[in-house]
């Protein structure tokens, strides 16, 4: 049954790849290769076109105990230009009150390590950190920076893998491989819905291929000019028991940040 | 004879009767119950994880729980590499540790994997921080840059003594492994995964040792132990079950029936232990030798018995009928008395001993019952030749030892009386020794690399976790001076080869942000300061070598290991002891709950744990014990006498021990209670007989000591010794805690003779006749009893 949809879907992959669609994915020749970029670059480019956004987060981390502990923080960032490189961010600490005024900057790159600097107001100077690490914990959290700043489409390769329903909604299962040499996973497995093309549901697997972490993606809300985001995000660590909620709110589009407000320069003065 | 053993002589007869009559419903019932029982097999696991041998509520076990649920798990597999050359930093060896680390992660359940090689070096230039692994593309590798790479790893206290030995001879890789525990074939998954990579490197890389150690390997060596002793030991069980059967029964159909008999007891106590859901232990694995040794005597009795009948001219089933009388109270009361001594072992402390306790009880049970049903269904059909009668020897070998006894009662008493004092004041010299790497032999791999390994690097870890003011607290600089002066302590203790502290992380990076100026190497002196240096730290990380098993999610307390070198449990006691006097002395009031926790302190303190809960359990014992013997011996007084030849073999038995051996497992705790109802059986035995000798036969004291030896001599020496072969053989076991078992047990079985041959009727020859002969005025009914006495 499953079976015989995934052929149908990979026929209708073949069409659209005959018709040109292939265009947009050059490395690949295999269909189902095709049809999840396919899937992946609708839901990507669905969440173009908002140039700046800020927002503050919550984090709430839980150990296998159940103790918690939350971390607040404030997001802003601009626009990647093209696909070929990644947005650029802006986190600033609030709490706890140790790390209050702490700034990290970010250069998203796809495929290289990205350019990182952050301000350590007690040391009053601003580091460059240069690691070629980018799936370690994000402040304690099981979140890695690169799982909840913005995906770049060609970050992965993609491969369509069938459909399936969940929460209610049809979605489209697409497995994505990450290209970076230095990633902790060796796959991920999303789900992104067939109505507003948003990404429920990740799963992340190590390097042994081993399910490590869950990540659910709830509360989705649209802004203005169709943009989406979801607003809790729960990781849940299969391997140590351990969870973090990401709790967001609400988004502010077009703030009018420039290229300027991102540059090191701005670090010492963010608090 | 009395009224009540009229009616259980009588009873027996019925249903020995009933057996012979109605003997395929009994042999078929008995196959029924035993497919049945033996049907739970099938759920019986392996245990391969060491916290099976502590239950829920052990203190020591909850903290370490504790302790890994705030951090992380503690199951690992630690590789130790020795190069021939006898230096680690060559090309060759630094590529073969790069590529262990990198494959190393697809170890099944591996959560982490520890070496210098993918070590986070920081430093730093101008204003950027450097994160990087400390050695990438070794192959390649200059000897400047191999020596730089030496220089960092040996002055690096997170590395030294740790993944690397302070001279450089041998090098190691941590894997961190965390079971999802929803399968018993998880750690032989892991372990033959590390195997296989470990042989496959050693061809890589010629010139190369690799040991295997960690908990894992733990885990999976009392799994390859237990295995190793059923596939050894249990075959020799039953070759020395036959050769037995061969001296005493001279029966084919007899030595047949016992086989079954047994194997069937033994399935029955397994197969329940599966209803019931056990993971078997080594400990617990030993339960079949034990049922096969204890089940022989019921079997040996009534055959032997029977062919005395059958000499004397009766029929083949008047003499089943008359072996099922004469031994039916007798077989009763020594299985109920051994089978208490079994369930007393609940008491303990650690589950593997609850399930040999109830394992061995309900084989011992099943035994029972078989000898009395199933074993003269068979005899009944089977054929059995009368043997010839023999010759009777003049005046027995024993009929001489109870003249010699008697005559000779007053210096027996003393000189066997003080014997045992001076043997039970060396009882205190006995000193527990719970080092998991012993419990094993050398034929186990486990044993052999621990060994090696601990040549190179430490063994034991002992966890703190450290507690500060509250949230974020850690980064408070009185905490962090506090934490280093603690750590400081804990390097200077003998026997620690290595601690591991957040504040060398704290120092470096203090460092690291002021240029690599090494005046900087010191802890920061501002809260905020720390807490970013923290920040950024864990920011430059990679996957799987965080902070989070480090320091405890909202930073109010950090982990601090200690390992110790191959260290005794004494040795570990005091540096326990010292550790907790340092945090009582010296930390402030908010350190004060920092504890010691890890496996090593869990086995540190299962003998006290076990040795406490079991005193109470044998106490309970030898009190039910008591009760049987006085209802059996319808005597008060003479019951409770009994436990002094019952409690005296075990204690002597400890301080021959103590002076033979001197350390010994925490298994000595179940040795109280695998012995007690064992050596009761001798007591039983003998004083029935005498006071049968009393009752029945109107002798005086000394004629019934004569009696009773003449009776039962035989079949206690018989019985004694396969008793004593049989413990004895658990020596033989890969498992040290067997092998103590077993040896203990054995010795004080041998005590326990000697004291129901030597002591015991000297005993019963002092103080007044009264006092001893139990109440034997008022009995009745002796005359017509007097014929059916034990064949001698």
């Amino acid at each position: 049954m499953f079976k015989h949809k995934l052929q149908n879907n990979v026929t209708a992959a073949l069409v659209a790849t005959v018709m040109g669609v292939a265009a947009l994915s050059p490395a690949f020749a295999g269909e189902a290769e095709d049809k999840g970029f396919e899937i992946a670059a609708r839901s990507d480019r669905s969440d173009l076109g908002f140039k700046s956004s800020e927002v503050t987060a919550v984090m709430t981390l839980i150990n296998a105990a159940g103790k918690t502990s939350t971390r607040e923080m404030y997001f802003k960032t601009l626009e990647k230009e093209n696909e070929e490189v990644g947005d650029k961010s802006l986190t600033v600490f609030e709490t706890p009150r140790d790390v209050e005024g702490t700034a990290l900057l970010s250069h998203a790159k796809i495929l290289e390590a990205d350019d990182q600097w952050l301000f350590l107001p007690a040391l009053k100077r601003v580091k460059r950190i240069s690691s070629t690490n980018k799936s370690g914990p994000f402040v304690g959290s099981e979140f890695a920076f690169e799982d909840f700043t913005s995906t770049e489409l060609n970050k992965y390769d993609y491969k369509f893998v069938g459909e399936d329903t969940f929460d209610g909604m049809k979605v489209d299962v697409v497995e994505r491989f990450p290209r970076y040499e230095n990633s902790g996973y060796v796959r991920q497995v999303a789900l992104v819905d067939q109505e507003v093309y948003q990404v429920r549901k990740i799963d992340f697997y190590d390097r042994k291929d081993a399910l490590l972490k869950t990540l659910m993606l709830k509360d989705y809300r649209e802004y203005e000019g169709g943009v989406w985001r979801a607003h809790t995000l729960e990781m849940v660590n299969h391997q140590t028991g351990k969870s973090t909620t990401l709790t967001y709110s609400d988004y502010r589009f077009g703030t009018g940040l420039e290229d300027k407000d991102f540059v090191k320069g701005v670090l010492k003065r963010v608090r | 004879m009395p009224k009540t053993m009229t009616a259980m002589d009588e009873f027996a007869v019925k249903l020995a009767r009933f057996v012979i009559a109605k003997r395929w419903l009994v042999i078929f019932a008995t196959l029924l119950a035993t497919v049945a029982v033996t049907y739970g097999g099938q759920y019986l696991q392996m245990s391969n994880n060491y916290r099976d041998f502590f239950s829920e509520s052990n203190p020591e076990l909850r903290a370490f729980e504790e302790f890994q649920d705030t951090y992380t798990k503690n199951d690992n597999f630690f590789f130790t590499i020795v190069p021939e050359s006898g230096d680690v930093f060559n090309n060759k060896t630094m590529a073969m540790v790069e590529e262990l680390t990198e494959r190393a992660w697809q170890v099944p359940f591996s959560l982490r994997v520890d070496s210098i090689t993918n070590f986070q070096h920081t430093w730093s230039e101008e204003d950027d921080l450097i994160v990087e692994d400390l050695v990438k593309g070794a192959e390649a590798m200059t000897a400047e840059e191999l020596a730089e790479k030496s220089q960092i790893a040996l002055t690096e206290p997170l590395l030294k003594n740790q993944l690397v030995s302070r001279d450089g001879r041998a090098i190691s890789v941590n894997v961190v492994l965390q079971y999802p525990q929803l399968s018993p074939f998880e750690a032989p998954e892991a372990a033959a995964f590390v195997r296989a990579l470990r042989d496959d490197l050693l061809e890589k890389y010629e010139g190369h040792k690799i040991y295997i150690t960690g908990v894992s390997m733990l885990n999976m060596a009392f799994q390859e132990a237990g295995m190793a002793d059923v596939t050894t030991m249990i075959p020799f069980m039953y070759v020395l079950l036959l050769v037995l059967m061969a001296v005493t029964v001279r029966s084919v159909a007899g030595t047949v029936v016992t086989l079954l008999m047994i194997a069937f007891a033994s399935m029955i106590g397994m197969g329940a232990a599966g209803y019931y859901g056990v993971a078997l232990t080594p400990i617990a694995m030993s339960a079949p030798t034990i049922i096969l040794t204890l089940a022989i005597a019921d079997a040996v009795h009534i055959l032997i018995t029977m062919r005395n009948g059958m000499k004397e001219g009766m029929t083949k089933h008047d003499a089943i009928i008359e072996a099922v009388r004469v031994n039916f109270l007798a077989v009763m009361i020594t299985s109920l008395t051994t089978a208490i001594g079994f369930l007393a072992l609940n008491f303990s402390d650690a589950p593997p001993f609850w399930h040999l306790g109830n394992i061995s009880a309900v084989g011992i049970v099943a035994a029972w019952l078989m000898s009395v049903t199933f074993l003269p269904a068979m005899m009944s059909m089977l054929p059995a030749r009368a043997p010839k009668k023999a010759q009777t020897t003049g005046e027995s070998f024993f009929g001489k030892l109870a003249d010699f006894v008697v005559a000779h009662n007053k210096k027996l008493f003393y000189g066997i009386g003080l014997g045992a004092v001076l043997l039970i004041s060396a009882v205190p010299q006995i000193e527990f020794n719970d080092q998991w790497t012993e419990y094993f032999d050398e034929s186990i791999e486990f044993r052999r690399d621990a060994d090696d390994s601990t040549e190179y690097f430490g063994f034991y870890p002992i966890e703190f976790s450290v507690q500060s003011t509250g949230e974020g607290g850690v980064s408070e600089p009185e905490f962090l001076q506090k934490l280093d002066e603690f750590t400081e302590f804990l390097r200077a203790q003998p026997n620690v080869t290595h601690v591991y502290s957040l504040t060398d992380i704290m120092k470096r990076l203090n460092r690291n942000m002021h240029s690599d100026d090494a005046s900087w190497y010191r802890l920061p002196d501002d809260r905020e300061l720390s807490a970013q240096y923290l920040l950024l730290y864990e920011l430059s990380l990679p996957y799987g070598l965080d902070l989070n098993d480090r320091i405890n999610i909202d930073k109010s307390a950090t982990r601090v290991t200690a390992t110790l070198t191959n260290t005794s449990t004494l040795e570990t006691k005091v540096f326990l002891d010292a550790a907790r006097g340092w945090i009582a002395n010296n930390a402030p009031d908010y350190m004060q709950t920092t504890v010691p926790t890890s496996a090593q302190v869990m086995f540190t303190y299962v003998a006290e744990r076990n040795v406490e809960s079991m005193i109470l359990g044998n106490i309970i014992a030898i009190v039910a014990i008591g009760i049987v013997m006085m209802f059996a011996l319808k005597s008060a007084r003479l019951g409770a006498l009994s436990m002094i030849p019952n409690g005296l073999p075990i204690v002597v038995a400890f301080g021959a021990w103590a002076l033979m051996v001197g350390t010994v497992g925490f298994s000595v705790a179940a040795v109280a209670s695998v012995s007690l109802g064992i050596v009761v059986d001798d007591t039983v035995h003998f004083l029935a007989k005498y006071v049968r000798g009393i009752r029945e036969k109107g002798y005086d004291r000394a004629g019934a000591i004569k009696y009773a030896f003449e009776t039962v001599g035989t079949a206690l020496v018989v019985n004694t010794v396969v008793l004593v072969i049989g413990f004895a053989y658990l020596a033989t076991s890969h498992f040290k805690m067997n092998a103590d078992m077993g040896l203990l047990t054995a010795l004080a079985i041998t005590f326990a003779l000697i004291f129901d041959f030597l002591f015991l009727p000297a005993l019963m020859l002092r103080g007044s006749g009264k006092m001893f002969a139990g109440q034997n005025k008022d009995s009745d009914g002796v005359e017509k009893n007097v014929q059916t006495q034990a064949a001698e």
